[in-house]
């Protein structure tokens, strides 16, 4: 099962032929991603050629799908070129679509986003992210593969290598999916999102959620939590020694005036029963408790 | 970027939002000058206004009446130099005197919760935003703006109804708001203010102090916000580190840090306070996110401008290996300790390295056989945080920085 991306994903990549694309495009396929070809309407008809496998460049999006029943597609365009690519996808009716790209203009994601929803078909997740990945059967974006393997762990995350700290913290325990939600003001998937489908998936048991200051998306998780996650959740927030009005490497992670501070962050969580770890290893300590008590 | 009232002025005025006549002066001699040019606009008077990024700045006597130029110049000198709330105040504006009828109020907003855009207006304007949230909520109306649809004529409207407008003015509200959604789209900004819009006693609507905040990941498509920023403001090692492309922030503490990932790095500076909680209080120097490659000469970047910050007493280089494995790594720090040496920079003050996840046993080894001078590794984040912040302590006096 696993959330949202299964060993029947199929993946095409837009922008495979650019550097970016063509190394990570070579890391899904090393990991065991089915990737069926990549998009680009200057190299339409040609081939790229990767260790084990030869793919093809499609024209357009809607193409690809016709041509490869691709349903996820992973975008690696440079920021201006973003927003077209995510319309393109939304209009070919490509069930999920992440975006990797860093540094795309929020009007562009506000515009994108919106129009994602309004199709009611594609559910998108970034941009500025790392992808998700379901060990050992899908990986869609730029999570290094190698240093976890599957289990029943659920792991959802603003953060790209606190990602991948808590993945290998855990390693032994192993994971159902792991999402990399973004850093940016505006992501198409939410800590919400995968909290629910976290708590639908007959193949998750626990939960970690990794957040950082900037808005107030863990606040609204934890009013989520309450209502609605039976399961255990282990939490973290990064950022208590973050000035105010500085962003901190990610565009959405700056403190407001008294808004969007770690400290009301943990203290939201905490209300409603998670379990937040002082530091990441810490985290991972309480997740391996839970997961070991029973 | 958070922009100063007079180039968000100049923004409205660009996209026809209307505004009074404004000057900017940065000395009482250019005020003066200033006040001679605005003073027949302003029936005789002109208002004397500190440029801060910050509220409250009348409470603070940041903003002052004259009525000739000579006074202007006296007032321009009182507050040029005044410290409010901790900014210091370098620049002027100068603009003419409106005799004011009525002070609305009108924002419109990036709403990152709902993922689309907010405008609020309020017929009660002047106020702080957030006092007017506070006392009179229902005097504040939010109305919500769909990402594809924006603020047309209807839209508009339908703001200047639930902002419950007078009549008379409503239809010039309107158009204003129109404009100022064209200063929000055009300009990609993530925040149009107006506190106050008001009504001038000759029945016009204009826009008196403006606040705007500009996407910075939008730069790309607007060369010419580059020279609004405040290069005056800017700590000296964070322009340093700009022009090298390098993501840093200038903390006040003692412990330089580097790590990849923005989460990991924020995540670093959290431990090393923890950890320096029990050694004299120490905490970090910096936030430096060098990304997932961490190159040589990125690595070698990053020492230099946190060795370059007087008050760093130790460096603690946290690296997690995903894409780019350990081994990697530690061969970029081996090298940029190379590279600093031919760039005539010394390692001045102990560094503790902790590299975890692929190939960290190789990466460990490398850096073990390489020997390097005041380095040291620790294998676990909270172990090295801890012994980051004891070394840190440890060093009594700041040392004389490395170049």
């Amino acid at each position: 099962m696993a959330i949202w991306l299964t060993d029947d994903s199929k993946v095409i990549v837009q922008g495979m032929t650019g550097s970016e694309g063509r190394k990570h495009t070579q890391r899904m396929l090393a990991s065991g991603t089915a990737v069926v070809g990549g998009v680009n309407p200057k190299k339409a008809g040609e081939t790229v050629d990767f260790e084990g496998a030869s793919l093809p460049v499609f024209g357009s999006v809607a193409e690809a799908v016709k041509e490869t029943g691709a349903d996820v597609s992973v975008v690696f365009v440079p920021p201006p070129g973003v927003k077209g690519a995510v319309h393109e996808a939304v209009d070919a009716g490509v069930p999920l679509v992440v975006i990797i790209t860093e540094g795309v203009p929020v009007h562009d994601t506000a515009n994108f986003y919106q129009y994602a929803a309004n199709s009611g078909t594609t559910r998108l997740i970034g941009p500025n992210c790392p992808g998700l990945i379901s060990p050992g059967k899908s990986n869609a974006g730029i999570i290094p593969a190698d240093i976890t393997q599957a289990g029943r762990i659920g792991l959802v995350s603003k953060s790209g290598t606190l990602t991948y700290q808590m993945m290998y913290e855990l390693r032994d325990i192993g994971f159902s999916s792991c999402v990399g939600i973004g850093g940016d003001p505006v992501i198409g998937t939410t800590h919400i999102d995968a909290l629910e489908a976290f708590e639908a998936d007959p193949e998750t048991d626990a939960i970690v959620m990794i957040g950082e200051i900037g808005g107030d998306a863990e606040e609204r998780a934890a009013a989520y939590i309450k209502e609605h996650v039976t399961k255990p959740v282990v939490g973290y927030v990064a950022g208590f020694t973050a000035p105010e009005g500085k962003t901190m490497g990610h565009a959405g992670a700056i403190v407001s005036g008294s808004a969007g501070t770690a400290a009301a962050k943990q203290e939201a969580l905490e209300a409603v029963g998670v379990r937040v770890g002082k530091t990441p290893s810490e985290t991972a300590r309480l997740m391996r408790e839970l997961m070991t008590a029973s | 970027m958070d922009l100063f009232e007079y180039q968000a002025r100049d923004l409205f005025e660009k996209h026809g939002v209307p505004v009074l006549g404004g000057a900017v002066a940065e000395t009482p001699r250019e005020a003066r000058a200033a006040a001679e040019r605005l003073l027949p606009q302003g029936g005789g008077r002109v208002v004397i206004k500190a440029q801060v990024k910050t509220g409250g700045r009348g409470k603070a006597g940041g903003v002052k009446l004259a009525s000739s130029a000579e006074e202007a110049e006296e007032v321009a000198g009182q507050i040029l130099g005044m410290d409010i709330k901790g900014h210091t105040v370098h620049r002027v504006m100068i603009a003419p005197a409106a005799a004011i009828e009525e002070e609305y109020y009108f924002s419109v907003l990036l709403d990152r919760a709902n993922r689309t855009y907010l405008a609020m207006a309020s017929r009660e304007g002047g106020m702080e935003i957030e006092q007017l949230a506070v006392e009179k909520p229902q005097a504040l109306a939010r109305i919500a703006v769909d990402a594809l649809e924006g603020i047309d004529e209807a839209k508009a409207r339908e703001i200047t109804e639930q902002g419950g407008f007078p009549a008379e003015v409503a239809d010039q509200v309107q158009a204003a708001v129109q404009k100022l959604w064209e200063v929000f789209v055009g300009e990609d900004a993530t925040l149009v203010e107006v506190n106050p819009l008001v009504t001038t006693a000759d029945g016009r609507v204009v826009a008196l102090d403006g606040k705007v905040t500009l996407d910075g990941n939008a730069a790309y498509r607007h060369p010419e916000h580059a020279a609004l920023e405040d290069t005056a403001a800017t700590d000296p090692l964070e322009a340093k580190a700009k022009a090298k492309g390098l993501n840093y922030v200038k903390l006040d503490g003692e412990v330089g840090i580097i790590g990849n990932g923005a989460g990991l790095v924020m995540s670093t500076l959290d431990v090393v306070a923890y950890a320096g909680e029990a050694h004299g209080g120490v905490r970090p120097a910096n936030f430096l996110d060098i990304g997932g490659g961490a190159s040589a000469e990125v690595m070698a970047n990053g020492l230099e401008i946190i060795l370059g910050d007087p008050s760093v007493r130790s460096v603690f280089v946290n690296v997690f290996g995903g894409i780019t494995a350990c081994d990697a790594v530690a061969n970029g720090i081996v090298q940029a300790f190379g590279l600093l040496r031919e760039r005539g920079d010394e390692i001045s003050h102990p560094l503790v390295v902790r590299l975890d996840g692929n190939n960290a046993q190789e990466g460990r080894r490398i850096l073990t056989e390489a020997d390097l001078p005041l380095l040291e590794q620790v294998d676990t984040m909270d172990g090295a945080a801890e012994r980051a912040a004891e070394l840190a302590a440890a060093s009594a006096a700041p040392p004389v920085a490395a170049k």
